[in-house]
């Protein structure tokens, strides 16, 4: 081995123990390794066999408290809302957290699938309530907050009582209470990666569904199972406005107008307001969670010191004037663009 | 014949606001097949005169030269990032009334019935988003690795693109496209049923790369974490054995340029082959991992529901799936004659190796036109001609690729999968053709 080989085996090993630890000689100079704060600061996931999980506690008696403030507004009071997403509760029975399977899945017996009837982990719940809820302020609640509506939305369920400590241990032994924990198969062929028998999942890609592709005289006669309904005929819009006006085939000119909201581009203050969460809960001219801004504008029609109050109102949130759910304080929102938004809002915001 | 005379006093495409208030009411009264009659009397009226004086002669759209040919055009970069033409305004993206309750957490779908070829423009890409879309600082974008490696570690955009970078085209499809299909038909064009679909150029580095660079431990860490930097910092489980072959890339480029915001800028993960739900956008994060995660969107949502009740756990492969986009739901015909079907195909296994198209509801089947490039877990675009005789006829098509897997129908796919799985409805899509040449959506069994 010639001296110049062996000077650049010392130099790589000398790369290697100083500075970065990253191996690859080749990205010289690319990346760097992570502090230890830095990794705590982002990896925030629980798996289903808990690890992740942060140490904690708290119970349903708190948690209705903080569901009251920050998520029955989107979700309802029971979490049984279908106004702004699916019930997250609802359709799992006493006899579903026995088996491990719930049976409305089956029979039919609930009008939706809400989240409860489909989880199957706990941990699923936790994770996600701490990554992304309330929806508009997603990573705001402490630790001991979501165990807290954990134990609430459990506890609406019927899987725990209301005086339950839920915490990093307890909260085991309420895995073996999920009403659908058995309700998962991963018998199928489409995981893409090794199969279950191999350290992955699943069968290793083999399809569920066999056909054949004949080319003549392959049926007697066809069967039209279904046909677009009448009530779906003008539900999207005027399809001739959305085909092309040359070619071998134009739209078919169907009766209602576009939809709200589906035309591209448009009015900048709907996108401040689409970008700041508004549209979340407000629709231009129809209620979702909130009042339509259109019925803003009519209630308050011709009262100059309207916009006043009602930038106090969206600044520090509040309730009571259109019904029992409040609106959220919007502080992420800067002043002169809360004022924007009213002023939008008073002048009768349109939808594109 | 197709070049003859006659042609000149033939049916023509009619005038925009050709419709009288009596044809607008008729549509209201549910009476469809109007349009081609309008378009009859719409031709009849102006061709007439048109024919009439102009036969011998020629077509005034040629005789009368135009104003464009008779005067001076825009100057350069009068559009810095140039816009379709203003005939164009039709082919947007768009929601689906009442799929979904509020537009923060909602879809829209790319309008496949106009596009052409297998590149989906950047700007008519699909989307779908769980908690709205953020545009983000690339200076303030970091993606961080750690778990089972030896070294966690930070990388920056710039240390990502000064890394060798790979361009490859897949399609992207969301595992609940044509979702609103398994029971019946609910939806009247290819734009709802089929358009949460794109293809597109990714640019990027291949996630093996950087694993390795950190020390990934791959004998025990069997699975990755993808998290985004979003409000709902998505997360997805993805095999390890994807990210050995090399197919999976963390991208920040797109058809050349970078990523539109909607699509994850600065930086998304892409799966080749695997639904949309796990090419995670705005991604912050790369975890290694000896066990799956059962995130929110892999234990509530993107599981599919099978008819003893079980739900299907991380099913992420988008099987070979084909759809005609022309001509389909809510379009008409002009006129009988000559026209080129046209439509797309692709399989999350590998190539399509081929496509055939039946105009008569899956009696007899022809071999279409696969065009080129054909590459795998891309979209494929196919041609087929086709001489429509004014009679009532049913359009499918129906892919292969080439682990031998070939498209099912309606009947074969619900005999075993039900029909309330919501994702992964891969079957065969029937547009009825009728005498007025209105195309309807419709299922086959
Ligand atoms: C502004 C409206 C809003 C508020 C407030 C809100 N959520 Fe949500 N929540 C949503 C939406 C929308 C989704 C669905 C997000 C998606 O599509 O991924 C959701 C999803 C969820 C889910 C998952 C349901 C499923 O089946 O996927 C849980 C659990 C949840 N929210 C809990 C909470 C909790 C706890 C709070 C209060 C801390 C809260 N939410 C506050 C709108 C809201
Ligand atoms: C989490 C849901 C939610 C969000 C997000 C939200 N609002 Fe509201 N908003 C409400 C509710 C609920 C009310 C009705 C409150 C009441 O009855 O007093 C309301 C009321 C209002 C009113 C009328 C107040 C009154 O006293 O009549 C205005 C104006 C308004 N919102 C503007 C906004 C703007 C601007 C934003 C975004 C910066 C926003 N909202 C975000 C839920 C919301």
């Amino acid at each position: 081995m010639s001296r110049f080989c062996k000077t650049l085996i010392v130099m790589a090993v000398a790369a290697g123990t100083a500075g970065s630890a990253l191996a690859f000689d080749r990205y010289q100079g690319i990346g760097r390794p992570a502090t230890a704060a830095e990794v705590q600061a982002w990896d925030i996931d629980v798996r289903p066999d808990f690890a992740g999980l942060p140490k904690g506690s708290g119970d349903a008696i708190r948690g209705m408290d903080i569901w009251e403030a920050q998520c029955a507004s989107c979700h309802g009071y029971f979490a049984e809302s279908n106004e702004v997403f699916t019930p997250l509760v609802g359709g799992t029975t006493k006899e579903d957290i026995k088996t491990g399977r719930v049976a409305a899945l089956v029979n039919d017996s609930f009008p939706q699938r809400t989240t409860m009837m489909k989880v199957p982990t706990v941990s699923t719940l936790w994770d996600y309530i701490n990554r992304a809820m309330p929806w508009t302020a997603p990573k705001s609640l402490s630790a001991d907050e979501v165990y807290s509506l954990v134990a609430f939305l459990l506890n609406l369920a019927e899987v725990i009582p209301e005086d339950f400590e839920l915490n990093q241990d307890s909260i085991r032994e309420v895995q073996e209470r999920m009403p659908n924990r058995n309700g998962m198969t991963t018998d199928h062929g489409m995981w893409p990666g090794a199969s279950a028998s191999k350290g992955g999942i699943g069968n290793g890609g083999k399809p569920d569904v066999k056909a054949t592709a004949c080319m003549r005289d392959c049926k007697k006669e066809v069967v039209l199972a279904s046909a677009l309904p009448e009530h779906a005929q003008d539900a999207h819009g005027n399809l001739a406005e959305q085909n092309r006006p040359v070619g071998g085939v134009r739209g078919v000119q169907t009766g209602a107008p576009a939809a709200e909201g589906a035309q591209a581009g448009g009015d900048p203050l709907l996108a401040l307001a689409t970008e700041k969460g508004c549209m979340a809960c407000h629709g231009v001219a129809n209620k979702i969670v909130g009042p339509g801004y259109n019925e803003i504008a009519a209630k308050y029609k011709g009262q100059a010191d309207a916009a006043a109050s009602l930038f106090e109102k969206v600044k520090n949130g509040g309730q009571g004037t259109w019904g029992a759910i409040p609106m959220p304080p919007q502080g992420h929102v800067k002043d002169d663009e809360i004022k924007q938004l009213v002023q939008w809002i008073m002048s009768g915001a349109k939808a594109q | 014949m197709a070049l003859n005379d006659a042609r000149l006093g033939r049916v023509k495409p009619a005038p925009e606001n050709f419709l009288t208030d009596e044809d607008i009411q008729s549509v209201k009264d549910g009476r469809r097949d109007f349009l081609r009659k309008a378009f009859l009397t719409a031709g009849a009226a102006m061709a007439a005169p048109a024919v009439a004086n102009a036969q011998p002669a020629g077509d005034p759209a040629i005789l009368e030269l135009p104003p464009w040919s008779k005067m001076l055009g825009k100057p350069v970069a009068a559009n810095p990032y140039g816009q379709p033409s203003m005939y164009e305004k039709n082919l947007v993206r768009r929601e689906s009334p009442g799929l979904t309750r509020v537009s923060g957490s909602s879809v829209s779908f790319c309008p496949l019935q106009g596009l052409f070829g297998i590149i989906t423009p950047s700007g008519l890409h699909f989307e779908r988003h769980h908690q709205g879309w953020v545009d983000i600082d690339p200076n303030k974008h970091r993606l961080m690795i750690n778990g089972l490696v030896k070294t966690n570690a930070v990388f920056t955009m710039d240390d990502l693109m000064r890394m060798p970078s790979v361009s490859r085209i897949h399609f992207i499809e969301c595992g609940a496209n044509t979702g609103m299909e398994w029971g019946n038909v609910a939806v009247p064009t290819v734009q709802y049923s089929h358009g949460m679909i794109s293809c597109s150029e990714f640019t990027g580095v291949p996630l093996k790369a950087i694993l390795d660079m950190c020390g990934a431990d791959y004998k025990k860490g069997r699975f990755v974490l993808a998290e985004g930097a979003d409000g709902s910092s998505m997360t997805r489980t993805i095999s390890m054995e994807m990210i050995e072959s090399g197919e999976v890339l963390v991208a920040y480029g797109m058809n050349g340029e970078m990523l539109r915001p909607e699509n994850g800028y600065p930086l998304r993960l892409v799966v080749p082959g695997v639904q949309g739900v796990s090419w995670v956008k705005w991604l912050r994060r790369i975890e290694v991992g000896d066990k799956p995660w059962a995130t929110k969107d892999e234990a509530v949502h993107y599981i599919d529901l099978m008819p003893d009740g079980l739900h299907r756990q991380y099913s992420s492969i988008q099987e070979c799936k084909s759809v005609i986009t022309t001509p389909s739901g809510g379009q008409t015909l002009l006129d009988k004659g000559f026209y080129n079907v046209s439509g797309l195909a692709w399989s999350g296994r590998g190539k399509v190796t081929r496509v055939d198209v039946s105009t008569d509801g899956g009696i007899n089947w022809r071999t279409a036109r696969l065009e080129t490039p054909v590459l795998s877990k891309a979209l494929t675009r196919f041609n087929i001609d086709w001489v429509w005789d004014g009679k009532p006829a049913i359009l499918q098509s129906r892919a292969m690729d080439d682990t031998g897997y070939v498209q099912p129908s309606y009947g074969q796919l619900r005999a075993v999968r039900g029909t309330k799985s919501i994702y992964h409805n891969n079957a065969i899509q029937s547009w009825k053709v009728v005498e007025s040449g209105e195309v309807s959506n419709v299922q086959v069994l």
